[in-house]
């Protein structure tokens, strides 16, 4: 057990951290919100600065540490990408709208994909070039991800696909999607389903952005109109999309739960906030007893949570496989964060309901607050993390299922999935 | 960085683990509760005692195992899965720890080989009417012989030496700690009716009794704070085992018992419950890790991760206690079953210390807060 760098974890450190010296600014005590689910003011711009801070650190070989040097990355261990998380958070970096390709496409690519594929997208997608996006849940589809209905017609060397995706973050911005379709109607719905690349750019797609609660509009849907892809681009075999879609699932637990989530922030921040705000009585907050007690329990967990992730880092490194952190994490999160917000919120007395640019620290609790519930629902809800849990890790029976034995075409839909 | 216990440290579980679940069964446990002259499980401390589990922390010039705080945080851990009867807390985590932290060369020599030999049990005497702040304490100490009343006092009652915490001027400045006989004549131990019949408590009067300074006279406020530090590390373990077996009963249950012609365990409405316990176990577990390094290490991080620890496992263990016992319907409310030792044990183990209350402000004047006034 041992918390300090090893005198090559420490070198790497300084190395990173000279790098980053040279290359960013080092990050003002402002805070951030949640990457991916704050709103950017001017997106275009936003895009375009992150896209070149990907291929800076690309170009530096600072991109996808844990990659094989052959398809962009460094192939250094998960303890030396967390060192590197640790001191990329200390700049002032673009937000991370690489999450869906490099955590969670790339990762299903090196397992499923062809060489040929590999060699096609893992490099240009390390540094930043073509940001992917993730076509998975549709109007009828989310958390029983396995019912989907966007059809993929076999057409000689090509599938033409029709359907509706919705969710799909970034899809506006995003050169390529990861597809999951369904190839045969008359099977089980887990057998009839097969997994694709697609370019955005093919014809008959149309990305309509969805407005959402927070006011931005991160995510989409995406219609598809008798829509071309070639054979080359499937991944994995026909009817075997739910085997490959599964790996993709797993690291966006991962990638949700096992990220940085707000690692700009920290926890000297937290404390220096609560004492500059003035409590009910005109102390400081900080000397409120139920402040400090409120106070004491967030921070006690959000420890608990980046302790958490130092345990599963110690468990890759170690060669093991990922355990259920992943899920703990991203329940756990989600929950605290919006917790987190509502105590900032709180302790801002009357400038709680305040938002953007007038709000305190710029709207970081509000929109920690109103961020929160895309953590709790994207990338499988609580409910479906807790099914996990108990099922896979506490080896509890599974639900009693009615759609599983029977073809897809029999299952029984709700008046909502037939609108 | 390296957040698990070594493979070495994993060996020292698995022989604690095998030797209390055969040793402190759930069984066992029950007699121990159910006989009301039994303080404590001596049979199983003398056993632990012969493996080395009693001074895993102290050195070996004095008579312990010399290994260290890692390895003592994993017997914690077993200790606490098995409910075990045994006064490690207060003979181990706190009086031999004062030792090792402000006994005199002469005072090591003559105590420690006697309590990491688990032939002398040490008992800690802070409270005085329940009360755990300084000012509580009034217990007085003129020229060494000490009067007053403490209670309730964890232990007393299987104990052979107590360190006590007595008054010797006004202020948080003025107290220090002795060593006390408890077969002295000036020394009387009465037994207090207490939750967790596990978990013996008394009141204890010093009338004149002869005390032995230990640490510098005065100091003895900080350096009890100083020993909360440690043993809180070591506790959050016990807690975190008795959450841990407390689900893993609890799984157990769901998976056998039948209702509405399916397992318990397949509706959500418990599934989710045990998903819940499980992953506040787990974060509880990861605040624990960082605990047991910093204790292992004597880090300036120890303050801050004691009272992390000691929130989160006390978190972890109340929940899984509870849930446990409503998963287990109204068998769960019975004497006769397992659950609500550890619902006791739960209570028990939060007052050894002070409840959480204490430990989250602590956690923020640690940060660097302290409460002005
Ligand atoms: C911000 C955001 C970004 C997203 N980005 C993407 C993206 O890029 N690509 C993509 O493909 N998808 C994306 N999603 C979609 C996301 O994966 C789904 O919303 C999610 O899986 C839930 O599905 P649903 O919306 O259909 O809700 P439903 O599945 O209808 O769930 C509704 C409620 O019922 C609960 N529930 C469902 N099934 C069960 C069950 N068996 N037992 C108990 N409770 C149950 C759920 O937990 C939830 O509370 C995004 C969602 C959000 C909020």
């Amino acid at each position: 057990m041992d918390f300090e760098d090893s005198p090559e974890e420490a070198a790497f450190r300084a190395e990173a951290r000279s790098w980053l010296e040279k290359n960013a600014k080092p990050r003002e005590k402002s805070g951030r919100g949640l990457g991916l689910f704050e709103e950017p003011g001017d997106e275009a711009k936003m895009v375009q600065e992150a896209k070149a801070w990907q291929a800076r650190k690309a170009d530096g070989g600072w991109a996808c540490l844990t990659w094989p040097t052959a398809y962009g990355g460094r192939g250094v261990s998960p303890v030396q990408s967390v060192i590197w998380g640790q001191e990329e958070g200390k700049f002032e970096v673009p937000p991370n709208i690489f999450a869906i390709g490099i955590g969670m496409a790339g990762p299903t690519i090196m397992s499923h994909g062809t060489e040929e594929q590999k060699q096609k997208y893992l490099k240009p997608m390390a540094r930043g070039d073509e940001i992917w996006c993730q076509l998975f849940s549709e109007p009828g589809a989310g958390s029983d991800l396995a019912a989907l209905r966007t059809k993929a017609q076999r057409d000689g060397n090509d599938w033409i696909i029709n359907g509706q995706k919705v969710w799909t973050s970034g899809a506006h911005y995003s050169r390529y999607g990861i597809l999951v379709t369904r190839s045969d109607f008359t099977v089980p719905k887990h057998k009839g389903l097969t997994y694709f690349i697609v370019d955005m750019k093919s014809p008959g797609i149309e990305i309509r952005p969805i407005k959402q609660m927070t006011g931005g509009a991160n995510f989409n849907e995406v219609f598809f109109t008798d829509v071309r892809i070639p054979d080359a681009n499937r991944l994995g075999e026909v009817g075997q999309g739910w085997q490959v879609a599964i790996t993709t699932l797993m690291n966006e637990r991962m990638t949700i739960g096992g990220g940085g989530m707000g690692a700009g922030f920290g926890l000297a921040d937290l404390l220096s906030y609560v004492s500059s705000c003035t409590a009910y009585d005109g102390r400081s907050a900080i000397e409120d007893s139920h402040v400090r007690q409120r106070l004491a329990d967030l921070i006690c967990r959000l420890r608990g949570l980046e302790l958490t992730g130092n345990r599963l880092v110690t468990a890759l490194s170690q060669g093991k496989m990922p355990g259920p952190e992943g899920s703990i994490i991203k329940l756990a999160m989600g929950i605290l964060l919006q917790e987190l917000g509502a105590f900032g919120m709180d302790i801002s007395c009357a400038n709680g309901s305040l938002y953007g640019e007038d709000a305190p620290l710029k709207a970081l609790w509000q929109s920690i607050y109103l961020g929160s519930p895309a953590i709790r629902i994207a990338g499988g809800a609580d409910e479906v993390q807790r099914n996990i849990i108990g099922e896979r890790v506490l080896g509890l029976p599974t639900e009693i299922r009615v759609d599983k034995a029977v073809p897809y075409s029999e299952v029984p839909t709700g008046p909502r999935a037939a609108a | 960085m390296n957040f698990a216990f070594s493979d070495d440290q994993e060996m020292v579980r698995d022989a604690a683990r095998r030797l209390l679940s055969e040793r402190s069964t759930m069984e066992r446990v029950h007699q121990i509760m159910d006989d009301p002259t039994a303080y404590h499980d001596q049979p199983l401390w003398e056993q632990m005692a012969e493996n080395g589990w009693i001074g895993l922390a102290v050195p070996e010039e004095y008579g312990g195992s010399g290994l260290g705080y890692l390895e003592a945080c994993v017997v914690a851990e077993e200790v606490g899965r098995a409910l075990a009867c045994v006064p490690l807390a207060s003979s181990s985590y706190l009086v031999t720890e004062a030792l090792l932290l402000m006994g005199s060369e002469e005072q090591k020599k003559r105590y420690l080989p006697e309590l990491a030999s688990g032939q002398m049990i040490g008992a800690l005497a802070v409270a005085e009417g329940g009360r755990l702040d300084p000012q509580g304490i009034r217990l007085k100490s003129q020229k060494d012989k000490l009067t007053g009343t403490k209670d309730p006092v964890t232990d007393a009652l299987c104990a052979d030496v107590m360190l006590v915490a007595a008054r010797t001027s006004e202020g948080s400045d003025g107290i220090s700690l002795f060593l006390v006989k408890k077969a002295d004549e000036h020394v009387k131990c009465q037994a207090l009716q207490v939750m967790d019949q596990t978990k013996p408590l008394a009141k204890v009067a010093f009338d004149g009794a002869p005390g032995e300074l230990l640490g510098p006279a005065g100091a003895g406020w900080a350096l009890i704070q100083q020993l909360f530090d440690r043993a809180a590390v070591l506790l959050a373990f016990e807690q975190l085992g008795g959450g841990d077996h407390a689900l893993q009963m609890a799984v157990a249950y769901a998976k056998e018992r039948y209702v509405f012609g399916r397992p318990l365990g397949s509706f959500q409405a418990i599934k989710h419950r045990l998903a819940d316990m499980f992953t506040k176990l787990e974060l509880a577990r990861s605040n624990c890790y960082y605990g047991a390094w910093a204790l292992s290490k004597n880090a300036p991080e120890l303050g801050v991760a004691a009272c992390l620890a000691r929130v989160a496992a006390g978190d972890a263990f109340e929940f899984a206690s509870q849930e446990n016992v409503q998963i287990h319907g109204g068998i769960g409310f019975t004497w006769q079953a397992d659950p609500h030792m550890f619902v006791k044990r739960a209570r028990h183990l939060e007052y050894q210390l002070g409840d959480r209350r204490l430990w989250r402000d602590r956690l923020i004047t640690k940060l660097g807060y302290p409460k002005a006034g």
